[in-house]
């Protein structure tokens, strides 16, 4: 399994005072930030994972060091890497422990906004306590500046607890997909528990039960949780309302829904049955009516059990075994050097947010908008601004403008619906696909386009923008509102949201 | 009597670490049973384990060449 991204957290400061900052440009909604306790507000203010502007600074990375699972689950084909937070169809280079370690150092010390390292897969990291718990071991007496995190079904988690909390875990996220076992029948179809295979409703029930028990447990021990959640239309979707309580209500402190990625040639039971996925409005949906009661997390990105890098880019390639072994790291030298930078970073950050807040004040003086929300795509790769090409963007970020301000709602992988560049055989182009991913935006801000997709969103709908390179996001976002509001161009509802709605 | 890890294996690991003779080991193009050292979990299971934990049907034989979990057994996919 793996490791997820991203949600904000900076909104801490400006949320004292409810009003014009709330969603202007904190990236979050009230809910999503309000009902955390300080202490934990505090651990996630500038994670990489779970702070929304932290996110356009800091990378993570995962290792692949844990490849058995002790279960199955109806969207994962096990001869990839888990699908619970990797996407379907990739395939991790499997490391030993000490591989492992030297690997996560050698980033670190090149890529020093790299401050999370996670063991996500390529199967259950606590399915393989040994591998696993070697790799954290050693990283936290080799390398103390590296959070630690790690991802799991579950299954193994209330006998992990104690070794975990040894090794100084930063954050755990859960995979619960329900909390009803007749659902979980429809999406486990078995599980390996004291050494048997138990099928059907007795298997969902047990495996639900570990759980939530683990989940009572890490809480009790003053470790973060995250739970996701893979939304599968007509199985669970209803029922995530519920999972989403009773999450909360035991601790943790984010529930992110994932789309369920589900395609005939990965081979899984949901692909070859035919079992759809959500489509981003659906996604989206289930998203803003469980934020109401939970704190969602947006930006989850699925990203890879071994990727490295910030912001959907990858850097693996820089990393890569035969790479490592040349490597010399001084690793208490780098250590120092990675402290200068990340002080730097926290400055920068922490001037942009008082920035953010100064800006919301004067949006409030301002006459409210009555217009309709809308939703753009932005191409970005870091530090906040847009500035990546339409064609280079290989993920868009979500986000929504209405009078209240400009929120981020969610991440979209281009190639989303596609198992990889050469493996869709449908003959949809990835230009294509990734208008397809966009479906429901209205403009898509980038720092260039070229002419086949500025035609081609144009005839989907999807306004090209290009005219606001280099602008941090929120700014130009609320800009291109404006313009369309100017233009009467939110007066009456479109279609697509007709439909919706 | 010994259990056998055939072409469909996938390589997931799983068997090896749950094998109470340490008879399973990884090997190219896939995961390899030592028949002499596999007891078919005799006198530490009722069941076997490899075959309990393994994913992949018709991975594993049993010393008849059958397949312990035969197609559809494990997924529920129509074989
Ligand atoms: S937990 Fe589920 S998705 Fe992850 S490796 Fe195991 S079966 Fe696959
Ligand atoms: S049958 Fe038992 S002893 Fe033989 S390989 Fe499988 S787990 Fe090991
Ligand atoms: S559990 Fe099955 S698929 Fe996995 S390595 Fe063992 S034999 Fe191969």
């Amino acid at each position: 399994m793996q490791l997820p991204v991203l949600n904000d957290a900076s909104s801490h400061a400006e949320h004292g005072k409810k009003g014009g900052c709330e969603a202007s440009s904190c990236g979050t909604t009230e809910t999503q930030m309000d009902a955390i306790p300080d202490s934990i507000r505090e651990k996630i203010q500038n994670h990489p994972c779970y702070s929304e502007d932290a996110h356009h600074y800091f990378a993570r990375m995962h290792v692949a060091v844990a490849p058995a699972c002790n279960i199955q689950c109806h969207y994962c084909n096990r001869k990839y890497d888990c699908s619970n937070e990797s996407r379907p169809g990739v395939v991790s280079e499997l490391l030993t422990p000490d591989q492992a370690v030297k690997k996560t150092m050698a980033v670190a010390a090149n890529i020093p906004q790299m401050t999370v390292l996670g063991i996500a897969g390529p199967g259950d990291p606590l399915a393989n306590p040994e591998r696993t718990f070697e790799t954290f071991r050693r990283l936290s007496e080799e390398a103390p500046d590296i959070k630690l995190c790690v991802s799991t079904n579950g299954l193994a988690l209330p006998d992990a607890v104690e070794e975990l909390a040894k090794h100084n875990i930063d954050h755990v996220t859960i995979t619960i997909n329900c909390v009803d076992p007749e659902i979980g029948a429809k999406i486990y179809p078995w599980i390996f528990w004291k050494n048997r295979r138990i099928t059907g409703v007795k298997g969902a029930k047990i495996l639900i039960e570990q759980q939530q028990k683990g989940l009572e447990m890490l809480i009790a021990k003053g470790i973060l949780v995250k739970v996701n959640s893979v939304m599968i239309p007509g199985v669970n979707d209803q029922h995530l309302a519920e999972v989403s309580r009773v999450v909360k209500a035991k601790g943790a402190f984010l529930h992110n829904v994932m789309p369920l990625i589900s395609e005939p040639e990965h081979g899984t039971f949901y692909g070859v049955m035919g079992q759809r996925g959500p489509t981003p409005e659906e996604l989206q949906d289930l998203q803003d009516s469980c934020s109401g009661d939970m704190n969602m997390m947006r930006h989850c990105r699925q990203c890879r059990a071994d990727a490295v890098g910030m912001l959907g880019e990858d850097r693996g390639d820089e990393f890569s075994l035969d790479k490592i072994e040349d490597m010399d790291i001084d690793y208490p030298a780098a250590m120092e050097k990675r402290k200068v930078i990340h002080q730097a970073i926290q400055a920068e950050m922490d001037s942009k947010r008082l920035e953010k807040t100064a800006k919301a004040e004067q949006q409030k003086q301002q006459p409210k908008l009555i217009t309709r929300p809308v939703l753009m795509a932005v191409a970005t790769s870091g530090q906040g601004v847009i500035n990546l090409h339409f064609g280079h963007a290989k993920e868009f970020l979500i986000y929504e403008a209405s009078p209240e301000g400009v929120r981020f709602i969610s991440h979209r992988k281009a190639d989303q619906y596609c198992g990889g560049d050469s493996t869709c055989g449908d003959g949809e182009s990835t230009l294509q696909l990734t208008i397809r991913a966009l479906a429901g935006c209205e403009a898509v801000l980038c720092s260039k386009i070229g002419y086949e997709p500025w035609e081609m969103l144009e005839a989907a709908g999807i306004a090209p923008n290009g005219e606001h390179a280099l602008e941090p996001i929120e700014e130009a976002v609320l800009a291109v509102y404006k313009e369309m509001a100017v233009a009467g161009k939110l007066d009456d509802v479109p279609e697509s949201v007709r439909a919706v709605a | 009597m010994a259990v056998k890890i055939i072409e469909s294996c996938v390589n997931c690991f799983a068997c090896a670490p749950v094998c109470p003779s340490k008879a399973i080991y990884e090997a190219k193009p896939h995961f390899l049973v030592d028949s002499k050292k596999c007891t078919e979990c005799e006198g530490d299971f009722p069941v076997f384990q490899c075959a309990s934990i393994c994913p992949i049907e018709g991975a594993i034989l049993d010393s008849l060449g059958l397949a312990i979990n035969p197609p559809g057994s494990l997924t529920g996919i129509p074989p």
